[in-house]
């Protein structure tokens, strides 16, 4: 009879993703790309936040987008309609991106020069908040109709993003939603996260958030250079 | 919801680790995860069944103990446990500052495993 022995491993599970998460971050600086990763529930907003982003920041800034889904390319297909490079990433099933996906997104959009890649994660606000994807800045959105009590049910989404945009709001009147219990619950996770109020509809608000991300840019630009 | 990838990620490391240490069969693995993660220990040991069939660690049983969360005070740097369910509503017991640095609660590691 052989018998038991017991094998020390001591080995971080996600070590590899978080090694190259860390390696991308610093790769993307060098070029000067700033790595903003959009996050949300299916539904929310985010390829029609980045439709607005791409019109709101204008031709000064080159903007790029990866997407990612599980299926399809609906997404990446509306945004190459305006003109800015776009890469598809089907995750396969998978609920969320990770830094070796986003990795090979990269490598997709190599012959582009880019001031600002955004990506579009899947539609998830579990998965997403748990792999790190080399972002510089992490972003989610939450929409009016999905209420106020998703920092309650997600605290790890909002406790890991740098800004939170409160999409939809021209649904106000029509929802149950209490800006203040929102607010409350979300700084209670997150003291530092930056929040804004914005319409993908009526156009809202984007500017706030646009001029957020010009200033992160030029942030960047001069820790930079 | 993501224990799927996260196995793989399990089998893979402890299949190095068996080749390494020319094990023949794997029979428990402990892991440590923090107790902020979601994951479900149930799932992860249905995901590891079946990503494990034809391996030497097929049938092995995961033993998963959660890691207690604890945070870093900005203010005063004593440290103290937070409370499961979240971060939400963190304030230092010592001196009520309301911005804490987390040091654990969010990993995932091998610990070791039970092998012949």
């Amino acid at each position: 009879m052989d018998e038991i022995r017991l094998i020390e491993v001591k080995e971080d599970i996600l070590a590899d993703n978080n090694r190259l998460a860390d390696e991308l971050r610093t790769r993307l600086k060098e070029k000067g790309t700033l790595l903003i990763n959009i996050m949300s529930s299916p539904g929310s907003g985010k390829t029609s936040l980045i439709l607005k982003t791409i019109d709101a920041l204008g031709e000064d800034i080159r903007l790029g987008v990866i997407e990612a889904d599980i299926e399809s390319k609906v997404d990446a297909e509306k945004v190459s309609l305006r003109g800015v490079p776009v890469v598809q990433i089907r995750t396969g099933g998978f609920c969320h991106l990770d830094a070796n996906m986003v990795n090979q997104g990269l490598e997709a959009m190599e012959q582009h020069t880019v001031d600002v890649l955004m990506i579009e994660n899947v539609g998830n606000l579990v998965c997403p908040a748990e792999f790190d994807t080399g972002a510089h800045k992490n972003v989610m959105i939450l929409s009016v109709p999905e209420g106020d009590d998703k920092p309650l049910k997600y605290p790890l989404m909002f406790s890991v993003c740098d800004v939170l945009l409160i999409n939809k709001i021209d649904y106000l009147a029509l929802a149950d939603f209490d800006g203040e219990a929102l607010r409350r619950h979300v700084f209670a996770l997150n003291p530092t996260i930056k929040i804004f109020e914005v319409s993908c509809k009526t156009g809202e608000g984007i500017p706030d958030w646009a001029a957020w991300l010009r200033e992160q840019r030029e942030a960047f630009v001069k820790e930079w250079s | 919801m993501h224990e799927l990838p996260i196995t793989e990620r399990i089998l893979k490391i402890v299949l190095k680790h068996a080749e390494r240490n020319a094990v023949s069969k794997v029979l428990t693995i402990r892991l440590g995860v923090g107790s902020l993660s979601d994951l479900e220990d149930d799932w992860l040991q249905h995901y590891f069944n079946y990503l494990g069939k034809g391996t030497v660690a097929e049938g092995a049983r995961l033993d998963i103990e959660r890691l207690p969360a604890r945070a870093l005070c900005d203010a005063c740097s004593k440290t103290f446990d937070v409370p499961k369910g979240g971060i939400r509503g963190m304030k230092c017991p010592a001196c009520g500052g309301g911005n804490a640095t987390l040091l654990s609660g969010r990993e995932y590691f091998i610990k070791e495993m039970e092998v012949l």
